[in-house]
């Protein structure tokens, strides 16, 4: 019997028998529509941080230079007071770094605080308040939808100036032209010069919720002790220029502060790989434990299906009879019930991959968790159904090959 | 009681006898005791020949009828099947040998149930590795020449019982075996379905085939033109029938 044959014959033996057949299908069917769900939650969550996450906080070639990483997970509480204990970044070191990189490099100070917004009595709470030099607009590729960005010298003298975010900007000013109006901020009044365009959300929050304003303008009082800054932000042309950027940045630094050879840096270099750390780190869990789930269902699956095809064989004893009656061999019989086991886990496979898919997209339109069907997922999700049937086909399969034609033919 | 014409170990038989057997035995080992079912059967066949096995039930007829349809395999002694010895291969060469060389009937029908009466007659072709136009031209063939040319796409539980037995006649039929195993082919069938059944096999004796019929009916066996009677796992007569 040819492998067609056998093909066909399961795919008729599962049309004869729906509801049994249906019932196998669900393990397996539950097992890859979890796989192809989860790996696309954890694929697109990947591809989030990578391509936006990361980018929006640090940026591309990028390094924040801080007190201490600012983004990070599962840190004690030893480490997290003794980086509380470390001295702030200073006017002053902004400034020598600066003048001291030899490298080719976009540099800007940045201090954020949140705060209300207010224009005309309307209130916008809980707004990023951003104080930032001139740059700072280029390095994180924030451009200005309506009005311009502030100058060099506006940013020097501390011009009471303000670029909003797309969001507060519809926020406190609907259909009105923002440019040119006054909106205060602790009181002191800003004249808003432009507005940034949309930036979209991250994990379903906005990004564009924010106003920038001269690092010296009146704001740094709100965001920060006098003379301190919470980052210097260097951008350079490349990778290994930006890994010259840190070298230099951290000898300014250590000499700045001090420090001898012994002594551990004590400030931080943030690069967008430090914030990806972050998430690899819950990534990796999540990568074992989803797999682990996945590999539950489908063993559960097996076991349904090698059951199912038990029965069968029990059930079919006399059919087997008969087949090898009329000259069919052991492994005709053999192959007859693993392409029905296969076939019943394909089927159910191939209804996982189309549930697992519908799924992830219901959740990329549906909710804010960015959702990605990786093709990788979809031809294992195939692959390993099919395993599951071949499995647990085999033995049921290798029993029913072995039956005597008499006994089997005497069968009731 | 006819002495079956002497034989050597090794010899391979002529050309016209199509099954022989030579002090065949088989042993049941029932775990007490040990059952000889048959002690020692020697007998031949000819091509063409329309023989009956008669006896009462342990008399070892469906021991033999085991052994001559490749179900089974000796404990001791030698079975020819058309010029082959069969009493030492392996199953899937008995299936091979089921399949080419022999056509079952069988008193309970033994078609699948959810397949067509065409697919039933199909299934000995499937085996054999004709291709899908082939085989349904074939099993066509079988069915119409049996009659049931009208019948083909239904399903056993839509036919009669002596539809249902041409069903397996033309199964049994269409790979062209060199003979046709009957067991007990009218024991679920009324007198006259039975004499219906027993002309489809005097017809195709007639066209040249050979039959081999197990009953215990004497009117059933009276259709035959030789009757082996078995009895203690032994034969008892083995007596030719005016034609």
């Amino acid at each position: 019997m040819r492998i067609f044959e056998a093909i066909r014959l399961a795919l008729q033996q599962i049309r004869a028998q729906k509801l049994k057949s249906g019932f196998s299908l669900i393990g397996v069917f539950i097992g890859v529509t979890f796989l192809i769900g989860a790996w696309s939650i954890v694929n697109g969550m990947n591809v989030y941080m990578t391509d936006k996450f990361a980018g929006t906080l640090v940026g591309v070639n990028t390094f924040h230079l801080r007190r201490a990483p600012n983004v990070n997970f599962n840190v004690d509480d030893s480490v997290w007071r003794s980086w509380r204990r470390r001295p702030r970044i200073k006017f002053a070191d902004a400034n020598a770094v600066t003048e001291k990189l030899t490298v080719p490099v976009l540099t800007a100070w940045y201090s954020e605080d949140r705060g209300p917004v207010e224009f005309n009595g309307k209130v916008a709470k809980d707004i990023t308040l951003e104080g930032a030099t001139e740059r700072y607009f280029d390095i994180m590729n924030l451009t200005i939808a309506i009005g311009r960005p502030f100058t060099a010298e506006e940013s020097k003298a501390g011009v009471t100036v303000v670029v909003l975010g797309w969001d507060l900007a519809q926020k406190l000013f609907q259909d009105l032209n923002p440019i040119g109006r006054k909106v205060r901020i602790h009181g002191i009044p800003y004249r808003v010069i432009g507005v940034v365009e949309r930036q979209g959300n991250l994990f379903g929050i906005s990004l564009d919720k924010f106003v920038v304003a001269p690092a010296l303008s009146p704001i740094q009082r709100e965001v920060n002790p006098p003379g301190v800054v919470d980052a210097l932000i260097i951008k350079a042309n490349s990778e290994p220029e930006m890994r010259e950027a840190m070298d230099q940045t951290e000898a300014v630094m250590r000499s700045r502060r001090h420090l001898r050879p012994r002594q551990d840096d004590n400030f931080a270099m943030m690069t967008s790989e430090g914030v990806l750390d972050f998430w690899k780190k819950l990534s990796r869990i999540l990568y074992v434990v989803g797999p682990g789930l996945v590999g539950v269902a489908l063993v559960v699956g097996g076991i349904v299906i090698m059951n199912i095809m038990l029965m069968a064989v029990a059930e079919r004893t006399r059919e087997i009879g008969i087949r090898k009656s009329l000259g069919a061999r052991r492994r005709d019989i053999m192959r007859q019930f693993l392409a029905e086991a296969t076939a019943l886990a394909t089927v159910g496979a191939s209804l996982g991959i189309v549930t697992g898919v519908g799924l992830s997209l219901l959740l990329k339109v549906a909710t804010p968790l960015p959702a990605a069907v990786s093709p990788f997922s979809i031809v294992l999700g195939v692959i390993v159904g099919g395993g599951v049937g071949i499995v647990a086909g085999v033995y049921p399969a290798s029993r029913a090959s072995r039956l005597d034609p008499i006994t089997a033919l005497r069968q009731e | 009681m006819s002495q079956p014409q002497e034989f050597r170990t090794g010899d391979t038989p002529l050309p016209d006898i199509i099954i022989l057997t030579h002090k065949l035995a088989r042993d049941y080992d029932m775990g007490s005791e040990i059952v000889h079912a048959l002690r020692g059967v020697s007998f031949q066949i000819r091509r063409n020949e329309y023989v009956a096995v008669m006896g009462p039930s342990g008399s070892g007829k469906s021991t033999l009828m085991n052994l001559i349809g490749c179900l089974d395999t000796p404990s001791a002694g030698e079975y020819w099947l058309n010029g082959q010895k069969v009493s030492d291969l392996s199953d899937d060469e008995l299936a091979h040998i089921r399949n080419k060389e022999i056509g079952f009937v069988f008193q309970t029908f033994n078609l699948l149930p959810r397949a067509s009466a065409l697919h039933n007659v199909e299934l000995p072709l499937i085996y054999a590795g004709a291709s899908a136009k082939v085989r349904r031209e074939r099993a066509a063939e079988a069915l119409a020449s049996v009659g049931l040319g009208d019948r083909m796409e239904h399903k056993p539980n839509e036919l009669s019982g002596g539809q249902r037995q041409r069903v397996a006649i033309a199964r049994a039929l269409v790979n062209r075996p060199s003979i046709l195993l009957a067991d007990e082919p009218t024991g679920n069938l009324d007198s006259a379905t039975s004499s219906e059944i027993m002309d489809v096999f005097a017809t195709l004796h007639d066209q040249g085939q050979t039959v081999v019929m197990v009953t215990h009916e004497a009117d059933i066996a009276a259709h035959a033109k030789r009757v082996v009677t078995l009895r203690d796992g032994l034969i008892a007569t083995d007596q030719a029938r005016a034609a």
